[in-house]
């Protein structure tokens, strides 16, 4: 039994915060006005934001809303990008926005670095981890992910109908991380408990939270004992062994990265995941041309990601300043829309169609600046492989009833009920791409 | 043609080597690197100029030989 002391019950205990912060008044309802009283979580959003966006890029084109405490809402290119690189102004200290500020003290590190943290800090705790997170480090992942997502579709068989979120995009992202970090591949329906509390429960009480956020805390705990009982080649054996400043690293930063990595890597990859197969169900010509043109694949994917980009970020204004032709108080909340700036037409030619062979993409759906996504090789490999997989046995799918399409609300949107109509998927080729 | 990426503004977002793995490379943590002397070979002009203008950081800079 190894003896590491920094992850007893007692040590996480005295450990831990008290936690202070500011809380704002819980405003929900229909929104009166989006420019100055828009909501992420009200369903008109999660159906469809783009109207929105674009109606707001034309009038704003920074909108404002009351709600959560005071938060703006850039909706160009430009101001979004701005932003993503002004670290000085805008801080991470919390990206989800909700009615909870945490305290001020908390910067420059954040519950859950390096998503939640400033500079300086923010660099050391990103260069822990950029190592496991390159194209090289992830290509030893895909066979297993492409065996998995042939299982997944092999299960399929005797069904005409699919729920390709809840049956295929969920699947992949929690199966490939709970490999990354060692855990047992069963426990994926758990992960994705911890997530939807994390990211969807944003306007329950205060207590209702902070039991659920313990809930997930306790089980990360337990599967670094187990680590600790028997080290392995993974991500959890690198995290608990990893050193910062020439020490080991606090128990909190281990299961704050393991926690990050749950929570930034499965609704994300299963939203655009999802997205994808959606976008192709309904629009066979585009459909038609990847199953015909299979290498067209990794810049048709660039292009999904930028028109349904599934992630928004948030920044916290740090001091009162007049910035971009509005009154910024400190504390307020940016919204930081990837999303919407994917779709400015000052940016993108025919910003708002898919233009499935678009070959010059600057897209942001994986942010700008210091806090690119960590993942994006990850993302992209699973992507690929997961509509590689699916369009080589399902070549030909409609949606089932596109009035049954659920999408996710929050600041990740993707599908969440997919009903795919997919006939009877074809035998599994005998030549396979991985060997 | 000659590129160069700033390493002051590449934030390993990786088109560039996705694109045109024949003129970029990742480093050990996923940054952008030019091998070698960042000469062009004619045929690869056009792979040059589309990861130029994919790269979201506007990082990669193309010096075209006079
Ligand atoms: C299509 C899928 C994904 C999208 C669209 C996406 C998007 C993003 C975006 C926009 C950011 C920037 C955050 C900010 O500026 O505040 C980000 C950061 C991050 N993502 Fe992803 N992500 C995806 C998948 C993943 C995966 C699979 C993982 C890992 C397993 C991951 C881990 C992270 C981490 C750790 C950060 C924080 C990086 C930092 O702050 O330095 N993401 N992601
Ligand atoms: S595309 Fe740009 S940001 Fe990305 S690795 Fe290449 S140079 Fe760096």
């Amino acid at each position: 039994m190894a003896i590491d002391d920094r992850f007893t019950r007692d040590s996480q205990e005295t450990g831990e915060r008290e936690v202070t912060g500011t809380r704002s008044e819980i405003i929900t309802g229909p929104v009166r006005d989006w420019a100055t009283d828009f909501s992420h979580l009200e369903p008109e959003w999660s159906a469809d934001p783009y109207p929105i966006q674009d109606d707001l890029r034309q009038r704003c084109p920074i909108a404002r809303t009351e709600r959560f405490g005071g938060a703006w809402l850039p909706t160009r290119h430009e101001d979004v990008a701005a932003i993503a690189h002004d670290t000085e102004r805008f801080s991470s200290r919390s990206v989800i926005l909700s009615n909870f500020r945490p305290p001020r003290e908390l910067a420059p590190v954040g519950g859950s670095p390096p998503i939640s943290s400033d500079p300086p800090f923010h660099h050391d705790a990103r260069k822990l981890l950029l190592p496991a997170f390159t194209k090289k480090a992830l290509a030893r992942y895909e066979p297993a992910t492409r065996a998995f997502c042939r299982s997944l579709i092999d299960s399929f068989a005797g069904r005409a109908v699919v729920d390709a979120a809840q049956d295929y995009a969920q699947h992949i992202p929690m199966r490939v991380i709970a490999d990354m970090l060692g855990f047992p591949p069963q426990d994926g329906p758990r992960f994705r408990e911890f997530v939807e509390d994390l990211l969807e429960g944003i306007n329950l009480p205060p207590d209702e939270r902070v039991e659920r956020v313990s809930r997930m805390f306790d089980y990360l705990l337990e599967q670094v004992h187990d680590h600790l009982d028997e080290p392995r080649d993974d991500l959890t054996t690198y995290l608990i062994n990893a050193e910062l400043y020439g020490r080991k690293l606090d128990p909190s930063v281990v299961t704050g990265a393991m926690a990050l990595l749950l929570i930034a890597g499965i609704d994300t990859s299963w939203s655009a995941i999802g997205a994808s197969l959606w976008h192709l169900a309904k629009t066979p010509a585009d459909r038609e041309r990847l199953v015909a043109e299979p290498g067209r694949l990794p810049t048709a994917m660039e292009e999904l990601l930028r028109a349904y980009a599934p992630v928004t970020m948030a920044r916290l204004v740090k001091e009162d300043m007049h910035w971009h032709g509005v009154e910024m108080k400190a504390e307020d909340w940016i919204l930081l829309s990837f999303p919407a700036a994917n779709r400015d037409p000052a940016q993108f030619d025919r910003a708002h169609e898919v233009v499935i062979d678009r070959e010059v993409n600057r897209h942001a759906a994986f942010g700008l600046g210091i806090h690119r996504c960590l993942g994006s090789h990850l993302a992209r490999m699973e992507l690929r492989v997961a509509l590689e997989a699916w369009l080589e046995r399902i070549p030909a799918f409609t949606l089932d009833d596109p009035g049954a399409v659920t999408w996710s609300a929050g600041q990740v949107r993707g599908p969440r009920t997919l009903p795919l109509r997919i006939g009877r998927p074809l035998a599994p080729s005998p030549v396979s791409h991985d060997a | 043609m000659k590129v160069e990426i700033d390493p002051g503004l590449c934030q390993g977002h990786g088109r560039c080597y996705g694109l045109a793995p024949a003129l970029f490379r990742e480093d050990d943590e996923g940054y952008g690197q030019v091998p070698g002397d960042g000469v062009v070979p004619p045929e690869a002009e056009r792979d040059a100029r589309l990861a130029a203008l994919n790269c979201p950081e506007h990082a990669i800079e193309l010096a075209e030989e006079g």
